[in-house]
């Protein structure tokens, strides 16, 4: 099977006037060759998307044969037009019919593919059929279940053949989640045992959809659940990537059955190193992989404590698993190998892609918050980084060193000479806001604190609203936020804060040098409920996503036609419009953009925010919020249409920011 | 499941399209060119527009791409497009935009075969290329003759193999193929992954016994027969994956693996080991930026190994900054070239004797650039291939064949250790 690029007719050549003409006298041919070249090229424009329907019944005329080549090429045909053409296909059914008497059990499997019908001595005919019933049942639910062709299916899974088995067990399941009843698949006794049987014998696919099947059966008790997953585990062996990690997702389901304390820690030792190899695997699999391994240490954190090295990043890793890779070492990064991992953070600091280095930057921040023995180190490392002058690891590095005063107050205010040498190159709001709010937060300590503030005051005009609200020189910022400022939020607040002032100096100092929640990086877990559906979700969209099912899907089967037209609607009409709108619309429609900004910053008090929403609701309520935190003391959150969507530092700065208007009283 | 499948050339156009299932239009092909070829942003191999869900997979100048509209397993979705790819493979020996143009039809054909209604079927390529064949002539021959042997035996319980094969001498070669992987920074990361690769000719169904050096089982051994057996060679394998043909539930229990083979070459088994690790090679860069107009190198490479094997093809590439000007290079051994389009100077020694040392010094000249930007210095990575030397120190200790006819068989055993991912930093 070496060679088969030796001179072949190019099916793909461009296309000249007239074409169909040509290849309808050819479809008609008496030639047997020219025919099926001609069958050839009809299906190569089929997949060009050129129209070829009215070559319909010339193309019929040809199924007639017993090259089977040319048989399968014109299904294809059928398959693609029938529905446009359903009299004609009438004109089929004698060839079809003539096909499942063949002698030839593979054009047998063919005809039934086309048709759906049943019971054959063959077990491949019977695996193709028991698809064939999930197809029929698609088209005609009714017809399905009325001919006992559902009734069969059930049959089928005690089939002697593992691999009709494994095709029914598919059939059934797709029947089952369509159906209203949901009654089409329920495992017993009987079919279990014939399930765990059919497992080590079927191909790999056929694994993965008995794994699926037993991820959904509950076991009875603590025994039977333990009985399956001394089943499963050997699959953990397998090559195939997919079928070890439907194997973790039955023993993550099954372990919250089992009892046996001794097995769960037996089990929790013999998931990690399948996980650990799955990271050997392409690429887009190992993200795949490092979503789950995201997940599933969210609910055991115990299980790949030691094995921090495996998520280095490569040199050529592509950026998806790089930044994936950084989540998870956070996840596991504990005392014992955080200068391992600092140094590792160090190297990543200075590659090229910026969105890597950036959270690289921020992993350093959020080690020095988890670990309390570690927050020198990290701090050192920072201030490092900030000597490169490389200008958007200075920035991003300032943003981090913020949430590290705030953990850890009075502990490092050593280093801010060095933080406020970079004042000129910050020309990014979140990192001036940060550095103002540091400024503010010690100025007592800052001789030229009022002058450095001011460097900031000239270009407030120029700023968006993250850093105005911030300003300090409060008389005279209050007057250009009043009558100047073009934003209402930040005049509103302005006014608040000038009311305040005005009225009782003492009051206002309460609300705005009042504690700050503690901030701590669990931000970056979901929540328990959430956390048990995307286990059982395991390897599906929604393990990657981190969303259950319902956000990314239409609303049934049969509504999803309707959902995708209106999603392309939206986004043509979206392209239409101005670029960034564009962009806007495109991120609640387009749940590519993952997220990777959606938990990763340490975040206090904001919930992870519901999946989507639209981002104006999330506005409105965090407008009320804001006002009634004001009274509340606990946070004062600004969001606006025009800020960045939740950028989730806002919260605690403002709060300090607050804190430095007053300390200057 | 899988809704339709697709395979783009480099510019989004379509070469093969089919479709599943009832739920999409053709025309979806167009959103993935839009939104994934056409749009240089796109940083995830998984797109969801809507509720319609792209799955691609970059390969040589192809994008194969699945499509979805439901809650699908996304491993498997990427594992089968990668399965195609060796599908392709087999079949073309490579799977390219010519590859595809000249065999669509034959892609059609397997895509029939291998996807039913969107669900994986067999996608085994030796059981594949047994009724799917390039040629009518072949397939004729196939069909008529013995279509139902192959129809039964594709889906029963040994897939993989016929019962009716015939060899007059009964041979089986094993190759251990070892990648050893290195990260070297200021904390030293090293893996291997593993390969035994095996070429059975075995007449009929031979039922085998394969043993390595596996710690564990030959601690089990040890402890069984009560004796203090030395185990000073045993190697701890952290994790293994097995082909389809061998017992996993026997492994499970008692760590034999047991199994009848495929018919000619198969990947027998994959391994990972993390303990021990033999480095081939050392090296030791010495990179000193000199202001910014020159960068010093002095790269030594120490080979580790008995001086009795040597190393081929041994390749090492060192980067150089993007503004290098003209590289100057002394080397004890082999040939160094700067190669501008890569970056690197690419260090060529065709043979590389055991225990030897070789050193590479050199400066790059740099020529000024107007934004300083600092270089972000990748790693120095390496190339070589070591016969009859594993990095883990895994040992074949005996392969048995059984077969009712009592045949006695030859076998042949050959290891080679590879540079996987060698890179220092």
């Amino acid at each position: 099977m070496s060679d088969f690029r030796v001179t072949k007719p190019k099916f793909f050549a461009t296309t000249k006037k007239g074409e169909n003409y040509e290849l309808r006298a050819d479809l008609n041919s008496e030639y047997r060759d020219r025919r099926k070249d001609a069958i050839k090229k009809v299906i190569a424009n089929m997949t060009v998307g050129k129209d070829v329907s009215g070559l319909f019944p010339d193309v019929l005329k040809n199924m007639q044969t017993e090259d089977l080549e040319q048989k399968k090429l014109v299904y294809l045909y059928l398959m693609n037009y029938a529905k446009t053409q359903p009299e004609l296909v009438i004109l089929a059914v004698n060839t079809f019919v003539k096909d499942t008497d063949d002698t030839n059990p593979l054009i047998r499997a063919l005809a039934i593919r086309t048709m759906g019908c049943i019971r054959d001595d063959n077990p491949y005919v019977r695996k193709t059929a028991a698809i064939c019933v999930a197809k029929l049942y698609e088209l005609n639910p009714e017809l399905a279940i009325e001919n006992g062709f559902v009734a069969v299916l059930q049959d089928l899974v005690s089939d002697a053949n593992p691999m009709v088995v494994a095709n029914a067990v598919t059939a059934l399941a797709e029947i089952n989640e369509t159906s209203t009843t949901k009654d089409i698949f329920i495992i017993n006794p009987s079919t279990l045992s014939k399930l765990l049987v059919a497992l080590n014998e079927c191909t790999e696919w056929g694994r993965i959809a008995i794994l699926t099947a037993l991820g959904d059966y509950r076991p009875a008790d603590s025994k039977e659940a333990e009985h399956i997953v001394e089943r499963v585990i050997p699959q953990f062996q397998h090559v195939n990537g997919s079928v070890v990690l439907s194997a973790i997702k039955v023993i993550m389901i099954y372990m919250r059955i089992i009892k046996n304390d001794e097995m769960i820690r037996q089990l929790v030792r013999k998931m990690a190193p399948p996980l650990v190899t799955l990271l050997a695997s392409a690429p887009e699999v190992q993200y795949v992989a490092l979503r789950n391994i995201n997940l599933i240490l969210q609910k055991r954190s115990d299980i790949l404590q030691n094995e921090m090295r495996v998520f280095f990043c490569k040199y050529n890793d592509p950026p998806y698993v790089k930044l994936e890779k950084l989540e998870i070492m956070i996840k596991l990064a504990n005392d014992k190998n955080v200068d391992q991992l600092l140094s590792e953070l160090k190297e990543y600091a200075s590659e090229v892609d910026v969105d890597f280095v950036r959270k690289s930057v921020r992993a350093i921040g959020q080690c020095a918050i988890k670990i309390d023995e570690a927050s020198e180190r990290c701090v050192n490392v920072l201030l490092d980084l900030i000597n490169t002058k490389v200008n958007y690891v200075v920035q991003e590095a300032i943003i981090v060193i913020k949430d590290i005063f705030r953990k850890y107050p009075n502990k490092y205010e050593g280093i801010i000479p060095a933080l406020c040498q970079n004042l000129d190159a910050l020309d990014e709001p979140e990192a001036k806001a940060s550095l103002i709010w540091i400024i503010g937060e010690y100025a007592e300590r800052i001789e030229n604190a009022d002058e450095l503030i001011v460097t900031f005051l000239d270009t407030f005009r120029d700023e968006n609203s993250q850093p105005q609200v911030t300003q300090n020189v409060v008389q005279r910022v209050l007057q250009i936020a009043t009558s100047e400022c073009d934003n209402p939020d930040i005049r509103d607040r302005a006014y608040v804060y000038w009311r305040l002032l005005s009225t009782d100096p003492q009051a206002a100092k309460a609300v705005v040098l009042s504690d700050k929640p503690v901030i701590s990086i669990e931000g970056n877990t979901l929540n328990g409920p959430l956390l048990e559906e995307l286990i059982s979700n395991i390897s599906s969209l929604a393990s990657v996503y981190h969303k259950p099912p319902e956000t990314f899907l239409g609303r049934g089967r049969f509504g999803a036609d309707a959902v995708q037209r209106r999603a392309i609607e939206e986004q043509e009409e979206a392209s239409r419009e101005s670029p960034i709108q564009a962009q806007v619309k495109t991120n609640i429609e387009n749940l590519l953009d993952l997220d990777f900004n959606d938990n990763s910053t340490p975040n206090s008090n904001t919930p992870p925010p519901p999946p989507a929403t639209s981002s104006k609701s999330t506005n409105a309520t965090a407008n009320v919020d804001d006002l009634l935190d004001l009274f509340d003391n606990s946070s004062i959150s600004n969001n606006n249409p025009s800020t960045p969507p939740q950028s989730s530092s806002t919260n605690h700065q403002n709060n300090g920011i607050a804190n430095d208007l007053v300390s200057l009283f | 499941m899988i809704s339709a499948f697709f395979i783009y050339n480099q510019k989004g156009e379509v070469l093969i399209s089919r479709l599943y299932r009832q739920d999409l239009k053709r025309s979806v092909a167009d959103i993935f060119r839009i939104q994934v070829i056409s749009n240089t942003d796109v940083r995830s191999p998984i797109i969801t527009l809507g509720s319609t869900s792209f799955f691609h997979v970059h390969h040589e100048n192809l994008y194969i791409v699945a499509v979805t509209k439901c809650n699908a397993n996304a491993a498997l979705v990427f594992e089968f497009c990668y399965r195609l790819v060796i599908i392709g493979k087999a079949y073309f020996g490579k799977l390219d935009e010519e590859a595809v143009k000249n065999n669509f039809v034959l892609i059609y054909e397997l895509l029939d075969e291998i996807l039913d209604f969107g669900y994986p079927q067999n996608s085994e390529t030796e059981t594949l290329k047994m009724y799917i064949t390039t040629e009518g002539v072949k397939s004729q021959r196939a069909v008529k003759e013995d279509s139902s042997k192959i129809t039964i035996q594709a889906t029963g319980a040994t897939s993989w193999r016929r019962s009716d094969i015939k060899y007059r001498k009964n041979e089986a070669f094993i190759d251990v193929i070892e990648s050893v992987n290195l990260l070297m920074s200021t904390i030293l990361r090293s893996d291997v992954s593993g390969q035994i690769m095996m070429r059975a000719y075995l007449s009929g169904t031979p039922e085998c016994k394969f043993g390595l050096n596996d710690k564990l089982l030959l601690e089990k051994d040890a402890s069984h027969r009560g004796s203090s057996q030395r185990r000073t060679n045993a190697v701890e394998i952290d994790d293994c994956q097995f082909h389809q043909c061998v017992k996993l539930g026997k492994f499970d229990s008692d760590r034999t693996i047991s199994f009848v083979p495929p018919d000619g070459e198969f990947e027998l088994m994959r391994y990972r080991t993390t303990e021990n690790v033999n480095l081939p090679f050392r090296v030791h860069p010495v990179v000193n930026e000199i202001g910014k107009s020159r960068v010093e190198y002095r790269i030594t490479v120490k080979a580790n190994f008995s001086p009795k094997l040597y190393a081929n093809n041994v390749v090492i590439r060192i980067p150089t900054p993007l503004n290098t000007a003209n590289i100057n290079t002394r080397v004890t051994a082999g040939k160094a070239k700067y190669v501008p389009a890569e970056n690197s100077i690419v260090w060529k020694l065709p043979r590389f004797q055991g225990q030897s040392e070789v050193t590479l010094s050199g400066e790059a000249e740099l020529s000024s650039m107007t934004v300083k930007k600092a270089w972000s210095r990748p790693p120095i990575s390496m190339d070589f291939q070591v016969l009859m030397f594993t990095s883990s120190g895994l040992l074949v200790r005996f392969l048995k064949v059984f077969e009712k006819s009592e045949y006695t068989s030859v076998k042949w055993v050959r290891y080679m250790t590879k540079a996987g991912n060698y890179q220092i930093r």
